[in-house]
């Protein structure tokens, strides 16, 4: 049979976000793939460079819609580095619990896009209506839904609303049973199986290589998990595990994100537990020193970096950000190879595709 | 070439062009540096630099390897042959900063239309209005 280039997108129903997958197929089978970006492409390192540092921090909070909150702080954590600033104990605390919030929004929402994807358009809606649940409780801390701009360099904006704690724990007492019912749903899906087990394998070693990291990977069985691994706020003073599944598959993948969401539940209980009195920012200086530094953290998507120089002024000279996808998407072709067609939509939504941080 | 501790779990090292992919291959190889992060180019004006993030899963340390580039001839080698994970990398530093990687598997503009003939994160080029 005749090969032929297919593009799927950049309007596409299984393309979330702006971008385009050609692929090469021989009849039904995928012989290989090619990814294209850059639609969303907005020179956002470009951009940084001229902008004092303080107003980074709304810029970085549109890096990614789906989970602002992570990168807002990632950027905080970079210029503290930078700056060589210690944040109080609180504010470490209160960030663990927004990152948390923030984590399992963002695989709710993930989740729903994937049943939706799957034919599952229920799980899309009860997925919706708990994030719901997350996005209240930021609003109330923050003021905003998605966007926050919470996280200054040297603390957090301000500090927790009264009654934050009972509603917190309110939300997630509701929410765990919630988590079962979801596994009820696609656990007990026979097409949802179908669709997922087995399909998409990305081998340890492969992923390794590639540079893939986050749910991806730990779903190829590696135990990576930065905030174990190289620690960053307060994630060494609590008690949690990195969770993993071994199938390599896009099953194995849905697995870990619903470890994750009931593991981050765990995080925010003790954090909150553990949380002492006391200021909740720092005064940061204006200008940066001539020097260089970077941050690492784990986003629900993967390991996010950022590396700036200064130079004795008040704006960066020079601002990158490293971003999950990106790269995690650079290695799409080989879990695509071997797979029909009609699996395209399982194996890239279970990557978690977010084009605002990918393009920049 | 130097190399030195900067912090706990972080490495700084700088290192010649010449030098760049032995230098990487014994990471990876002899030092089981298996992940590579992030592959910037930065435009320092009079030169241009490419700056590796290199990390162990092994013990979690990560290496910052710096390199000097000149402006007239910018070239290095790449390390996609080493870490795949480096091949999007060095391509978006060759369409932001011109940068190019010797034996690269397919180095062409990733995220900018394929025509454009300029490398728009160059200092040299400024925004608008600004």
């Amino acid at each position: 049979m005749a090969e032929m280039w297919i593009n799927m997108g950049p309007q596409h129903p299984m393309t979330h976000g702006l971008w385009n997958l050609r692929v090469k197929v021989e009849g039904e089978t995928i012989l290989d793939a090619e990814p294209v970006i850059g639609y969303l492409h907005r020179g956002w390192e470009k951009l940084t460079e001229y902008r004092t540092y303080p107003q980074i921090i709304p810029l970085s909070d549109r890096l990614c819609y789906g989970s602002s909150m992570t990168w807002s702080h990632l950027y905080c954590l970079t210029i503290e580095d930078l700056m060589g600033i210690e944040v109080p104990e609180r504010a470490e605390y209160i960030r663990v619990v927004v990152l948390e919030l923030q984590r399992i929004a963002s695989h709710l929402m993930w989740i729903a896009a994937y049943g939706t994807d799957l034919g599952l358009l229920t799980a899309f809606v009860y997925c919706m209506r708990e994030r719901e649940l997350f996005l209240d409780l930021l609003q109330s801390v923050t003021g905003a839904r998605m966007t926050y701009n919470y996280p200054r360099i040297g603390g957090v904006r301000n500090d927790l609303p009264p009654d934050f704690e009972r509603d917190c724990l309110r939300a997630l007492d509701y929410f765990e049973k919630k988590i079962d019912e979801y596994e009820e749903i696609f656990d007990g899906s026979e097409i949802f199986l179908m669709r997922t087990r087995g399909i998409g394998i990305l081998k340890p070693a492969d992923g390794m290589n590639l540079g893939v990291t986050g749910a991806t990977l730990r779903g190829s069985g590696v135990k990576i998990d930065l905030r174990k691994h190289d620690p960053y706020s307060v994630y060494d003073e609590l008690d949690w595990e990195i969770c993993t599944h071994p199938d390599c598959d896009c099953y194995a993948r849905y697995r870990v994100r619903m470890d994750e969401m009931r593991m981050s539940c765990q995080i925010v209980r003790e954090a909150l537990k553990k949380m002492p009195a006391g200021p909740i920012r720092v005064k940061a200086p204006r200008n940066a020193p001539k020097k260089t530094a970077y941050a690492r953290v784990e986003d629900p998507r993967g390991e996010g970096l950022m590396y700036v120089i200064g130079n004795g002024t008040d704006k960066p000279y020079r601002l990158k950000v490293r971003s999950p996808i990106f790269v995690t998407v650079s290695a799409v072709p080989i879990m695509l190879r071997g797979y029909k067609v009609a699996d395209v939509p399982s194996i890239m939504g279970s990557v978690d595709m977010c084009l605002g941080e990918t393009d920049r | 070439m130097t190399v030195g501790v900067v912090g706990a779990r972080r490495i700084a090292a700088r290192a010649t062009r010449k030098a760049v992919y032995s230098l990487c291959e014994h990471l990876k190889n002899g030092l089981s540096f298996e992940h590579i992060s992030c592959v910037t180019g930065v435009d320092k004006v009079d030169h241009l630099e490419v700056v590796y993030h290199v990390s162990s899963y092994a013990n979690g340390c990560m290496i910052e390897v710096t390199v000097d580039v000149p402006i007239d001839d910018a070239e290095v080698d790449s390390v996609t042959a080493i870490w795949e994970g480096a091949n999007w990398h060095e391509r978006e530093a060759f369409e932001l900063f011109g940068i190019r990687f010797k034996n690269h598997p397919k180095l062409e503009r990733l995220l900018l239309p394929s025509d454009l003939g300029y490398y728009p994160f160059r200092k040299e080029f400024k925004l608008r209005g600004r």
